[in-house]
């Protein structure tokens, strides 16, 4: 009885589920989903508790009750550290599911092997390898995010390293194998241990040949590797509710890896075995470009004369929490009847929908940031472009110079705008170690310093200029 | 081991092919669901998968809570305790953000609550 009323609860939870993410279609009913995902996991978890061969319970009350105290204060970060809040996250999925596959592999093995069927040791093996990898991988990707002092931020390549990292992978499913084939065997609990040691290390290595730019890729793949390991517990365990779930967060994983790799016009193998970077030093040596910087005061001028201005935000936006002060200025623009749009590029800052998120924090309405092939044909009829923190994602050379890193990767047509203005914190090239030939047009004035300071004297000329100071 | 009656043994490969099969489709529903996700939305729907995900919470409990040996269960309490991390501030950001998808309203204005 309490079995059928069980696999009930499960079979609600998904559906639950499903509606959740179905109700992320659109702003407007997003909200039902998070009460929809929130009612289908508290039916799951008070229907598994309940049943009969649960019979401890304060280790798993002090668990649920730590879990909220770490939760919660994880759930109140500022939105500019979300990237590394999720890649926490992935960590934690990972981590869960690992142990939870090494616990039932040393259970069974105690058992006897009666209970390790090929399925179920390949099933294990398939968990605690992406557990442990996820764990370390996403631990490693929110300490770059996070930019902790001793793991290093720019991408770390030695010669060898795909051959190391495939031959440590190819060590682990030859374990796996080797398991799979005598379950019993007194030597298995320790090539068991072999394969999540081999795994841990493996998700390092996986990440710290990765840049910064390639972050919102990885971050996708992490998040689907995490509910790929949900889906193998589920096959160790008989569950299909944790068959389902996690089909369900790794092919949003999968989506959003595919729209970010289309985003830069990349592989998937590229993005995780072809370092990005160090490429290109050679150039920009020869010629003598020289920037056009422009005052506040002209700047605020141009900015008064247009009717239609695009603003074009990037990672440095979220570096220099520069939101707020963007929304100033947006509302100074509106005051005087110029038409204000954000151009979105999808690969814009470190994770899917970054960008959105910290504009919509604040309080621009959401109706006004457009996505990057909605807004490109309308670029040559804007009167002024303003690149705020954003570097590769203007960079003409992807769609001109065929020897640039970034050649083919989609971008937001800035160049094409009447005017442009560009703020950037120094001279330096951005991320990628790549000249940005739009600070060179001649239809570009740079703005130089920090992104929430410009902007915020743009807006103090603009409000001093309608005679309010 | 040898004695294993063929019964149970096909019974165990039907519940491996329905396990398949319940895998194959959710990740078409997956990947038919996310396609429609509005890319406004592409970090709330990370934070609210990563909550949903954290349903490994089920296996932890499954593992924390029976008579098992001290050492396993403990690694279940752990695996608990990571899983409800991520279900409690998962779903308490994926809100937090979506508030701040508004439409028209204007802040600096008085908002309501």
């Amino acid at each position: 009885m309490i079995g059928h009323l069980v696999q009930l609860s499960y079979l609600v939870a998904t559906a639950l589920f499903v509606f959740a993410l179905h109700w992320m279609n659109t702003p407007t009913t997003a909200r039902r989903a998070v009460i929809a995902g929130v009612a289908g996991m508290a039916l799951a978890v008070l229907a598994t508790w309940i049943q009969p061969e649960v019979v401890h319970h304060l280790w798993i009350v002090i668990a649920v009750v730590l879990g909220f105290a770490v939760g919660v204060p994880l759930s109140r970060v500022p939105l500019t550290a979300v990237p590394q809040r999720t890649a926490l996250s992935h960590a934690f999925g990972g981590l869960a599911a690992g142990l939870v596959g090494t616990a039932k592999f040393y259970l069974w093995h105690g058992e006897g092997s009666a209970h390790l069927t090929a399925f179920r040791t390949v099933a294990i093996i398939a968990e605690v390898l992406l557990g442990f990898l996820t764990f370390t991988g996403s631990l490693m990707a929110a300490g770059k995010l996070q930019e902790v002092k001793w793991i290093p931020q720019r991408p770390v390549t030695y010669p060898g390293q795909n051959i190391t990292n495939i031959a440590l992978l190819l060590l682990a499913v030859g374990l796996g194998i080797a398991i799979v084939t005598q379950p019993g065997a007194a030597w298995a609990p320790a090539a068991f241990a072999g394969i999540i040691t081999l795994a841990l290390l493996f998700g390092v290595l996986l990440i710290i040949p990765i840049g910064g730019a390639d972050m919102p890729t990885v971050i996708a793949i992490l998040n689907s590797y995490a509910g790929l390991a949900a889906v193998a517990m589920g096959f160790v365990l008989d569950n299909k509710l944790l068959i389902t779930a996690g089909a369900l967060d790794g092919s949003s994983g999968l989506i959003l890896a595919i729209i970010m790799c289309k985003a830069m016009n990349r592989s998937f193998t590229n993005v995780l075995f072809g370092a990005f970077g160090q490429v290109q030093q050679a150039k920009g040596g020869g010629e003598d470009k020289v920037y056009k910087p422009e005052t506040i005061e002209g700047g605020a001028q141009v900015l008064e004369q247009a009717t239609n201005v695009v603003i074009i935000p990037g990672y440095g936006m979220a570096v220099a929490q520069a939101q707020h002060k963007v929304r100033e200025l947006y509302d100074q623009l509106k005051k005087r009847g110029i038409a204000v749009k954000f151009a979105i590029h999808p690969v814009a800052g470190r994770m899917p929908g970054h960008m959105n998120v910290l504009l919509a924090e604040a309080d621009i309405p959401y109706t006004d940031l457009v996505e990057m092939d909605e807004i490109n044909p309308d670029m040559p009829q804007v009167d002024v472009a303003l690149v705020v923190g954003a570097n590769d994602v203007v960079n003409p050379a992807a769609r001109s110079d065929k020897s640039s890193p970034i050649y083919g990767m989609p971008i937001i047509d800035a160049d094409r705008a009447r005017t442009v203005f560009a703020i950037k914190r120094s001279k330096n090239p951005g991320f990628a170690g790549i000249d940005n030939e739009l600070y060179f047009s001649d239809r570009t004035w740079m703005l130089f310093g920090d992104a929430k300071n410009v902007i915020g004297e743009l807006v103090k000329q603009l409000s001093g200029g309608s005679g309010m100071h | 081991m040898l004695l294993a009656p063929t019964a149970a043994a096909a019974a165990e490969s039907s519940d491996l092919w329905s396990q398949l099969f319940v895998f194959l489709l959710a990740t078409f529903i997956g990947l038919g669901v996310i396609r429609r996700v509005s890319r406004l939305l592409h970090t709330p729907l990370m934070s609210l998968t990563n909550a949903i995900s954290a349903i490994a919470v089920v296996g932890a409990i499954l593992v924390a809570g029976p008579d098992y040996p001290p050492g396993i269960r403990l690694l279940g309490a752990i695996a608990v305790f990571a899983s409800m991390t991520n279900i409690v501030s998962g779903f308490l950001i994926t809100q937090r953000m979506l508030k701040m998808f508004k439409t028209e309203t204007r802040a600096g204005e008085v908002t309501k609550p």
